[in-house]
């Protein structure tokens, strides 16, 4: 099997990269702007393929705990929603990480608070990065700014959660889900065998055969002792995935006495705006997150000994930006533009922005 | 360690091979330890220990997994259907089975409960239905009886201000899913033996591929009721089993 260039939305590149990469199980919930992803997997019908198990559930609640289910008997399994599901999924989210399962979520997020807005939105940010349902806990982030990245990330996103035992999250938004640009589709992968499952994640709960101790997927420890201890061996892991897997993109950074710092479609209008501004002998350069957590914070750390400011740009009230402040620790000024309810700024806007603080 | 009573040609009755030796944290007089029970010898007869999921829910039962010696996912509360679910679509030719209290089935989880059981997931539903919220502390259930006391409703349940009962079992019968759903109890030996049958049903009907198969066990819960064991017994006969009559609501 060959690689394969075509014309896709972002959401039903989705829907073909999980199936392309091996996944076990897909249980979702219809929301607007994403609902082309399950619609994609019930039109290619990859359980008479693959095997892949495609489910339509009855609220975001139960599927992000079918997702819970799977991925307790070690199979690669995945949701996907937009925001006002994703925070219906916030208890199963947590119970995920609580039980250290690897599972992959997609939120094609929307303007909010509340029902909000279809239109596109990085609101979620903070829920996200922060931590949307209870306890000490992080979701690795891949902030997509293409339909390319929607296809990439499905693998990779994958690949990180079985890692680190960590749920992954695509935090894409509706222009990402709703653009159609050509992407490269990887060959297929086949989906694991019992086998295979076995060997690498011996945690799981898939029926237990004579000698080995019986496997129990769960959130729960009622000695505080042990519940600490399990807490520090987490909180360890994310150390780790700090130390490693930070991801990010630099656009004309080199040079820069500016430096705007934007991800997923908030970046494509940075990167017009910095081009738009270079040609008008403005030295401004673009950093793209890539990995909203964990967060490229050394990097802006040193970029802030060279540039005169900073500003963020997001479709929200400026939450990325406060991640940046910290990176950066006072060292120079970091501005925010951004816009709410669905809008989406132009690259004239984001250079107008920028040019008022110079 | 021998026993100088329980020696091999007196033994008739054994623990089965599939409980652990862990001893129970439930109530002397608890419905749980004897309905777990059931399930591990059900699981032995079959010899299905390498083969069987179970979900465990959250209330008194949360800790059913340190008693039946086999795989357990532990469910937030009330989703354990929804887990279930995936868990017997992903791995087709295992057993799978929840374990829920009326409070986990019946409040939080009715919306799982009954999509689990209309989509015909192959998948064996354990409810137990004491009326109350055991673990909590005595809190009241969808299922607690007009009059019937507890934490949350302390002169007795009242219509106008709690609601009715709910017979979540009858609504479950009525999916087209469901291909097996009765009521049973555990408080006499015959009746231990009739739930231990539908139970082997459930089960069978389950690898069979036939449909969601609910088994409700009317139970008691005699230290949120305040009573004895025996007298928890009787109040159960005298006043769950006319609201909760046992017996097969659908068998197809």
């Amino acid at each position: 099997m060959k690689n394969e260039l075509v014309l896709l939305k972002g959401n039903e590149a989705i829907a073909h990269a999980a199936i392309r990469c091996g996944a076990d199980g897909y249980f979702g919930y219809p929301i607007t702007p994403q609902s082309e992803i399950m619609e994609t997997l019930m039109e290619l019908r990859p359980w008479d393929t693959t095997g892949m198990v495609v489910l339509q559930a009855e609220s975001e609640v139960a599927s992000i705990n079918m997702v819970f289910g799977g991925a307790a008997t070690g199979k690669k399994v995945m949701t996907s929603s937009s925001s006002p599901g994703v925070s219906l999924m916030q208890e199963g989210i947590s119970f995920s990480c609580g039980a250290d399962l690897p599972m992959l979520l997609v939120n094609v997020m929307r303007g909010g608070p509340g029902l909000g807005t279809i239109q596109p939105s990085q609101a979620d940010y903070f829920q996200t990065v922060k931590g949307g349902g209870h306890g000490d806990y992080k979701l690795i982030t891949l902030a997509p700014s293409s339909v390319q990245e929607m296809v990439d990330f499905v693998d990779l996103g994958f690949e990180l959660s079985f890692k680190y035992l960590i749920p992954c999250m695509i935090l894409a938004d509706g222009v990402i889900g709703q653009m159609m640009e050509p992407v490269t589709l990887p060959p297929y992968k086949p989906r694991r065998t019992a086998e295979q499952i076995a060997a690498e994640c011996p945690w799981a709960a898939n029926g237990k055969p004579a000698g080995r101790y019986r496997n129990v997927v769960t959130s729960l420890e009622l000695d505080p002792a042990k519940m600490e201890k399990k807490n520090e061996v987490r909180q360890e892991r994310f150390r780790l995935v700090e130390a490693t897997e930070v991801r990010y993109e630099e656009f004309l950074c080199e040079d820069a006495d500016y430096l705007i710092v934007a991800f997923g479609s908030a970046a494509r209008v940075c990167q017009s705006a910095v081009e738009d501004l270079r040609s008008q002998g403005i030295k401004v350069g673009l950093l793209r997150p890539i990995t909203l957590w964990p967060f490229p914070s050394k990097v802006l750390s040193k970029y802030a000994e060279k540039v005169k400011c900073m500003m963020t740009v997001e479709l929200n009230a400026g939450q990325m930006n406060e991640d940046v402040r910290l990176a950066v620790n006072g060292k120079v000024h970091v501005y925010h533009y951004g816009r709410m309810g669905g809008i989406v700024p132009t690259p004239e806007e984001v250079t107008e922005a920028l040019k008022s603080h110079l | 360690m021998s026993n100088p009573i329980i020696q091999p040609e007196n033994l008739v009755y054994d623990k089965s091979a599939v409980l652990t030796d862990n001893v129970m944290h439930y109530c002397p007089g608890c419905s749980h330890g004897t309905v777990h029970r059931i399930v591990a010898e059900v699981i032995e007869e079959m010899g299905l220990q390498d083969q069987t999921i179970g979900v465990a829910p959250v209330g008194c039962a949360v800790f059913i997994y340190n008693y039946i010696n086999v795989d357990f996912a532990e469910s937030a509360h009330g989703r354990a259907p929804a887990i279930a679910t995936a868990i017997k679509r992903l791995n087709p030719d295992k057993l799978v089975f929840t374990y829920q209290g009326d409070g986990d089935l019946a409040a939080i989880g009715t919306a799982e409960t009954i999509h689990a059981c209309n989509r015909g997931e192959n998948i064996a539903i354990i409810f137990i239905n004491n009326g109350i919220y055991g673990m909590t502390g005595g809190q009241m259930a969808p299922t607690t009886l007009l009059g019937m006391k507890s934490s949350t409703c302390p002169t007795g349940r009242e219509p106008h201000l709690n609601g009715y009962p709910l017979k979540i079992t009858d609504m479950l019968a009525l999916t087209e899913g469901t291909c097996y759903v009765t009521r049973q109890s555990v408080h006499t030996p015959s009746s231990v033996k009739k739930t231990k049958r539908a139970i082997r049903k459930a089960f069978d009907n389950s690898l069979q591929g036939k449909g969601t198969s609910v088994v409700e066990v009317v139970s008691t819960c005699n230290s949120g009721w305040k009573m004895t064991p025996v007298e928890a017994n009787r109040w159960m006969e005298e006043n769950m089993f006319p609201f909760y009559p046992l017996g097969d609501l659908k068998d197809r």
